[in-house]
């Protein structure tokens, strides 16, 4: 394999790594659950983006023809996401879990339980 | 906003080559036997669940959605980083927040998408939206000004939505 390919898979390869385990020390360093929330979603969606990227190269390289359906999970991916964090917000607030006491505007949180206007 | 299915044979034009180009994707190939085969699933498949739908706003303007998606996947590359900072940092210096967002946008498929949107960019999530869907609300990792934030929300995001769903 050419030394440049090899330098662009690896180079995507870390930074991909890199950004999915800043989520996962963000899932166990923050505070609370809802602080929580937001290290897999978002650090999770660049870094599992740059590793499909790295394995669409490669993929593309080793087979000769172009592999596309990295493409499609990155797309999966961008729509469930958004769409777990929130189902578990929902979830956290139904079940009243502890939000952390220095939060502004806690006491939305139970408007928003009952789905009313703030 | 009540539409006609142009022809009863394809009630769903756009769906069905969604399916048919997703169908490709999956199978990572253009033979001709995938070809036929997504070619039939795509007629089938809408023909069976078109009964189901329930009409949506569509997608007026191609531009402006390839401007939006464009910016919203370059926001996702910036709200990676402030994530990243604000993780790495002293977690004691946070001052994560409750807000709610009125929303001028109507119809579900534009306020799912700028749910979804509000999610993956900076240190924003949805978490409710209230049930006369009139107020989003959003838990924010780290919040420096409301009202600046409400506001950016407001017209980063919700102003182009209303634009490509004309509503």
């Amino acid at each position: 394999m050419e030394f440049w390919i090899e330098l662009v898979v690896s180079v995507f390869l870390v930074a991909g790594g890199i950004f999915v385990l800043i989520g996962s020390i963000g899932l166990a360093k923050l505070p609370d659950f809802y602080t929580r929330l937001h290290g897999p979603t978002k650090a999770t969606t660049l870094g599992m983006g740059c590793l499909l990227i790295a394995s669409m190269i490669l993929a593309t390289y080793q087979q000769g023809y172009l592999s596309v359906h990295e493409l499609l999970i990155t797309l999966f991916l961008l729509i469930t996401a958004p769409v777990t964090a929130h189902m578990l917000a929902k979830t956290a607030m139904h079940h009243e879990l502890e939000i952390l006491d220095r939060t502004s505007g806690k006491e939305l949180s139970k408007r928003a339980r009952e789905r009313m206007n703030p | 906003m009540k539409t006609k299915p142009r022809f009863r044979l394809l009630p769903m034009p756009l769906h069905s080559l969604i399916l048919f180009v997703v169908w490709l994707l999956l199978n990572n190939t253009v033979a001709p036997g995938h070809i036929v085969l997504g070619g039939f699933l795509a007629l089938t498949i809408p023909l069976l669940t078109s009964g189901m739908q329930n009409t949506q706003p569509g997608f007026r303007k191609p531009l402006a959605t390839l401007r939006y998606v464009l910016m919203v996947i370059g926001d996702i590359i910036v709200a990676n980083f402030e994530v990243a900072m604000l993780v790495l940092g002293s977690s004691k210096k946070l001052s994560p927040a409750f807000i709610a967002v009125p929303l001028n946008i109507e119809h579900e498929l534009p306020i799912t998408i700028l749910a979804s949107t509000v999610s993956l960019t900076p240190g924003t999530v949805s978490a409710e939206i209230s049930a006369d869907k009139k107020w989003l609300y959003v838990h924010v990792l780290n919040l420096t000004d409301k009202d600046e934030l409400i506001a950016s929300i407001k017209q980063r995001y919700e102003q182009p939505l209303m634009e490509i769903f004309e509503c």
